[in-house]
């Protein structure tokens, strides 16, 4: 049995799930409690599970940040809300700096179980400040996970297996997915950390894509089906750990890679994937590995400005036409 | 008597010129509301719709070359610092005659000539920028002063505290003005406070301090020249608290569950345009008819202002990459 929900609501359930799994789960952050949620996310929890286990907060993201890194050191397992990835910034200390190294530079004696769940956003004229897209940032940093899934299913079952997981996670939702509905088996659900998907079989060429990107990616690769090219598309999932053994299974396959990303491109995720190509499948390569993604510029406001700043399918679909020589 | 109350005596002119301001604002927010449920507006629209006395009483009192910075609830004091209501609109159109060039937008409004320094979209954001601005100032030898303006939520925030430590141990010429409207986006101050009274948070820092009536212009007006010339004076931080409410939502988005019609209905009656025009009527410094006319010529003006940003052209594509530099 599957049930058609939205993203959103996967998250929603992956969240009432564990709270009722566990009682060391607790969640934390600005608006999650009494308002259900800046992007509601967290609606209808407070009610169910009282105010000692949905916590809301001032508006003060290094305190939240600790907060939930403290609580996870006598082992709770928090489950941090920032309220966007930029509100991050804020809390990047404890993030980087206690998160990502307690457990090591304690020698094991500690384990940091919380997930900072936070939504990016791109596309809605938010503006620069409101308008980026961070997961190279903490995919850069050993000691960190690093989770941006594309679809419902796998926002659920992504998410509840990072609650699980005694390790911090920096769970990258995004604005623009919360609505989107696909199916989402009923029941428990999890999905493996450091496990890529292939959402699209093909034997042309790998297109490899995540999060809100990946929409675009599908839509590229139905538009290329048309004109001839079978493009497979591979949905990252966890971008840390990357999974190197199916990024290279796939470009073995088809020789050839396009990295659709949302983030900036020096130094980007794409970057990462390029490099596991090059140094994991050079010889199958029957061409160089191109990345689309967004214009290296804070995010301007006007919407003619911001539409050519991001990628859409039909930039995605030309990058993998002229790789096929059809461009 | 001292030498602030002495200049405490507004002309005709000046007091009839914050209350045009204060009707500029009303009516710009009002246009932008109306004009972002059309889609000419994106992204997010924070209104200052209720604190408009905080901006102008704060504001009129300030010299040309004095500056201001504020946080994403910019517009109110962003024309209030005298920037025109077209430059405004066509930022929020996203226009390129926008005061941001329309790469800003409604969050990020920036005027140099005008001494705005923004328009800041995290909470707090602007705050420890004001201490640089002080620095600056110091450093110039000037006797201009910066008045910060940011939200009760942002009190909560580390920025603040680094910040008023600066500047109290510095002594910089920064005028902190928490604008309390009493809710952090949809949580109560005092849900987020250790102590509901925010105004003991410049205490431990020493800072000289005021509680105002945000919803008075001229109460906020008097305590404005009395700290404006003190930390003209004497260099030194002042922080000033003033209680004020948001009529509308924390953002156009926000549907407001969080209180009642009848709390902003008992706040609406302490209405600042209303008080400031019962003030001028009572004193017959204005007549109805005046009156009518001052909401005429600012209906027109904002109607200008929309005709200007739906007829300006947006940024060309090469735009995109000016002023990008690495």
């Amino acid at each position: 049995m599957a049930a058609n929900i939205t993203y959103r609501e996967a998250l929603n359930q992956a969240l009432r799930e564990e709270l009722q799994n566990n009682p060391d789960v607790f969640i934390i952050g600005e608006e999650v409690a009494q308002y259900g949620g800046a992007y509601k996310v967290t609606e209808g929890l407070y009610k169910e599970f009282g105010p000692e286990r949905v916590v809301d907060t001032p508006i003060s993201e290094e305190g939240i940040a600790g907060c939930g890194i403290g609580a996870a050191m006598l082992g709770l397992r928090p489950v941090v809300e920032m309220m966007t990835v930029n509100f991050t910034l804020l809390a990047m200390d404890q993030i980087v700096n206690n998160a990502a190294k307690l457990r090591y530079m304690s020698g094991g004696q500690f384990q940091i179980p919380a997930v900072i769940r936070t939504p990016q956003s791109l596309g809605l004229q938010l503006g620069a400040q409101h308008s980026q897209s961070l997961e190279a940032w903490y995919a850069h940093v050993p000691g960190l996970k690093v989770i941006a899934p594309a679809t419902p299913a796998d926002a659920k079952g992504l998410l509840k297996s990072s609650i699980r997981d005694n390790n911090p996670i920096i769970f990258l939702e995004n604005e623009m997915l919360y609505g989107t509905k696909g199916e989402v088996p009923e029941g428990e659900l999890f999905i493996p950390i450091g496990k890529a998907d292939v959402k699209r079989q093909g034997k042309d060429i790998t297109l490899i894509s995540y999060s809100m990107m990946l929409i675009q990616a599908m839509k590229a690769a139905d538009t290329l089906a048309k004109e001839g090219i079978d493009v497979e598309v591979l949905d990252l999932r966890t971008l840390r750990p990357l999974d190197a053994e199916s990024i290279l299974a796939s470009v073995k396959k088809t020789h050839k890679a396009v990295i659709a990303e949302a983030d900036w491109k020096s130094c980007g995720m794409g970057a990462e994937v390029t490099s596991i190509i090059l140094s994991g499948a050079f010889d199958y390569l029957d061409a160089p590995v191109v990345r689309v993604a967004l214009a290296e510029v804070p995010m301007p406001y006007s919407k003619p400005l911001e539409k050519a700043a991001i990628p859409t399918a039909d930039d995605i679909a030309a990058a993998v036409r002229k790789i096929m020589g059809k461009g | 008597m001292s030498l602030y109350t002495e200049r405490m005596i507004l002309s005709r002119d000046q007091l009839i010129g914050m209350y045009q301001t204060m009707q500029r604002i009303r009516s710009f927010e009002e246009k932008s509301s109306e004009l972002y449920t059309k889609g000419k507006i994106g992204g997010f629209l924070h209104l200052y719709i209720g604190q408009e006395a905080v901006g102008v009483g704060f504001i009129s009192a300030l010299k040309e070359d004095d500056y201001v910075i504020g946080s994403y609830r910019d517009h109110g004091q962003c024309i209030a610092k005298g920037t025109s209501t077209r430059e405004i609109m066509a930022e929020l159109f996203g226009k390129s005659t926008g005061i941001s060039r329309g790469k800003g937008g409604s969050m990020h409004l920036f005027d140099v000539k005008r001494g705005f320094l923004g328009g800041h979209g995290i909470v707090g954001g602007g705050i420890p920028v004001a201490a640089g601005v002080g620095l600056a100032i110091r450093y110039k030898k000037t006797d201009q002063v910066v008045i910060c303006f940011f939200g009760d939520g942002a009190v909560n925030e580390g920025a603040f505290h680094e910040a008023l430590n600066m500047v109290a141990l510095w002594k910089l010429p920064v005028i902190y003005v928490l604008e309390n409207n009493l809710y952090g986006m949809g949580t109560a101050a005092y849900r987020a406070s250790s102590i509901p009274d925010l105004i003991r948070r410049a205490s431990c820092y020493d800072i000289d301090r005021e509680q105002v009536d945000g919803m008075d212009v001229l109460a906020v007006r008097e305590v404005a020249e009395r700290t404006i010339y003190k930390t003209r004076t004497d260099k030194e931080p002042r922080f000033i608290e003033a209680i004020t409410y948001r009529y509308r939502g924390h953002s156009i988005s926000d549907p407001g569950a969080y209180r009642t019609r009848e709390e902003i209905e008992e706040w609406q009656k302490r209405d600042p345009i209303m008080r400031m025009e019962n003030y001028l009527k009572e004193n017959s410094m204005i007549t109805d008819d005046e009156i009518k006319a001052i909401r005429e010529e600012i209906s027109a003006e904002i109607q200008d202002a929309v005709e200007f940003s739906e007829n300006s052209p947006f940024p060309s594509k090469e735009e995109l990459y000016t002023d990008i530099y690495a």
